[in-house]
């Protein structure tokens, strides 16, 4: 009788901890989207003091974060799944790769801004902030490829492998369509982290943007929508209507996080499908 | 019949000849000693308890060992009189040569056409109706063609557990092999999956050089034509099917066939 109790006191509290987790997150939905969405509209981004340079900043900046990352933290995923021998290099490389991911990202900031702003003097850029971000992607990048590759099944690899294929072919052929969406959901996890980092490009790519919308140049000032937030919270301008700015920006990137996971979600799917199904 | 052990004169007709191979998995000996002749165009069954070294011998036909980490092979395996284990041997080209079907179905995650056209086309074959005969043809060889002729370009996990090991042996055939390995192809599968299976292995060796790992000795005795028994790494004994489980020469192979151990 007693088992059972337990039992059901155990359910409830696990359904309560379930129950808790929707409702803090409905809670900061409602209150973050209630302050911030009466305030969107196209006069937000082009208006005076418009978020549009900021907006596009930030995606700007990922996206060069990723193409900086991705081939090489993809690539030492890769080369640990498949190629590595169990020696104390590898050990080496895999213990880099989780300091990598410990460090504060202040602190990699404060790395970057050595490097790209007092070294090299080219002052805060997007160039700076995306290849300093890259460092924050790389050992998630590693982790993420190397969990994928390693949950597809080793029959494949014994089968393709056995029917004279080399490694590059099976690798290229078999595993990595089959890890593909294992990578797409990590590289997903990795741009929104990305997508909402500040501390790293406060120090690097700075808390202004171009004066011209759109502005790819990669020495331009990259003010993200994350640090605009921090900024106008923490150095509020008189007549910027500075609280407004920062509540219709905090609802801006969370709907862009939204956004994001479901754009990224959606084709990982298809191609589980795709890749098993029809002609892949 | 000296034969089979391998010490006597290699002849036109074997197509692989193993002498005094030795394997070990780091300091375990798993093969002791090993000398067998494999001839061409027959079903050669290993038989033996689990761990007694059958499929690790088999795995050292084409080399599939190599994959592994601190493992050591010594002596000489020689196919078609070529040592596999020379330093110049191409090891892509001897699994191409060498095939093999492994204990559970592991087609790719992909269409039923594309398993088949894998190896076709890692070795090059782009030209679409070549593509299109050659699956037909294996699909055929394989006596799968008949179930899935309408669903080729669906997916190959969608197919039974025999049907998804008989595409395995149509993706191998698909690659033109000759000698094809089988390590326990049908434990996974049902009795009536498992026949036709059986049935599909002794109509291959009009073609192929057959090896068979298989715990089932029925099953050894039902289609081989050449039977091995191996125990705690040793090859015990290997002879004619129908002498070695009527009148074994070895004790300890008698006893095993009769089922008192293993």
């Amino acid at each position: 009788m007693k088992a059972k109790q337990t039992n059901a006191l155990a359910t409830l509290l696990l359904w309560l901890a379930a129950l808790a987790i929707v409702g803090i997150l409905a809670w900061f939905l409602i209150f973050i989207l209630g302050r911030g969405l009466p305030v969107l509209g196209p006069q937000f981004f082009t208006g005076p003091n418009g978020v549009g340079g900021q907006f596009f900043n930030s995606f700007y900046i990922l996206f060069l974060s990723l193409v900086f990352s991705l081939p090489v933290g993809v690539g030492a995923g890769i080369y640990l799944a498949e190629y590595a021998p169990k020696n104390r290099l590898t050990d080496v490389m895999r213990l880099s790769t989780e300091s990598l991911a410990t460090v504060p990202s202040i602190v990699l900031g404060l790395f970057g801004m050595i490097i790209f702003v007092n070294v090299f003097k080219l002052g805060f850029t997007i160039l700076g902030g995306a290849a300093t971000l890259a460092l924050l992607n790389l050992p998630v990048l590693v982790r993420v490829t190397e969990e994928s590759l390693r949950n597809v099944p080793a029959s494949y690899r014994e089968a393709s492998l056995a029917l004279g294929a080399t490694m590059w072919q099976t690798l290229r052929k078999v595993i990595l369509p089959t890890a593909l969406p294992g990578l797409v959901t990590g590289t997903t996890l990795v741009a929104g982290r990305a997508l909402g980092e500040t501390a790293i490009l406060i120090f690097t790519a700075g808390m202004s943007v171009s004066r011209h919308l759109f502005d790819l140049r990669l020495t331009a000032p990259g003010e993200t929508l994350a640090v605009h937030l921090y900024a106008v919270q923490a150095n509020p301008l008189p007549g910027t209507h500075a609280g407004r700015v920062a509540n219709g920006t905090a609802a801006l990137l969370v709907l862009v996080a939204l956004a994001f996971n479901l754009l990224l979600a959606l084709p990982s799917r298809w191609l589980q499908h795709r890749l098993s199904g029809k002609r892949g | 019949m000296s034969a089979y052990k391998g010490d006597g004169v290699i002849l036109m007709e074997d197509k692989i000849v193993v002498k005094n191979l030795d394997l070990y998995y780091g300091d375990n000996q798993a093969l002791k000693d090993v000398s067998i002749v494999m001839p061409e165009k027959s079903i050669t069954a290993f038989i033996g308890p689990s761990g007694c070294g059958k499929s690790t011998f088999l795995r050292t036909l084409n080399r599939m060992h190599d994959l592994l980490p601190n493992v050591k092979i010594l002596g000489r395996v020689l196919i078609d009189g070529q040592e596999i284990y020379s330093p110049d041997m191409d090891v892509v080209q001897l699994r191409k040569r060498v095939g093999m079907v492994f204990q559970r179905p592991n087609p790719f995650p992909k269409s039923v056409f594309e398993n088949v056209a894998y190896g076709p086309r890692i070795h090059g074959e782009v030209r679409k109706h070549r593509l299109n005969e050659t699956v037909e043809q294996s699909l055929r060889g394989a006596a799968l063609w008949d179930e899935v002729k309408d669903r080729l370009h669906k997916s190959a996990l969608g197919l039974s557990g025999g049907q998804q090991q008989r595409l395995c042996i149509a993706r191998l055939l698909a690659v033109e092999p000759e000698v094809l390995l089988m390590d326990e192809p049908t434990s996974a599968l049902d009795p009536i999956s498992t026949m036709k299976i059986e049935e599909l292995v002794t109509v291959l060796k009009q073609k192929y050089t057959i090896g068979i790992v298989t715990h089932n000795m029925h099953q050894a005795s039902r289609i081989s034509d050449h039977t091995a028994f191996f125990l705690n790494g040793e090859l015990i004994e290997a002879d004619d099917t129908g002498v070695l489980f009527t009148r074994p020469a070895d004790k300890r192979t008698e006893d095993y066939i009769s089922g008192r151990f293993g």
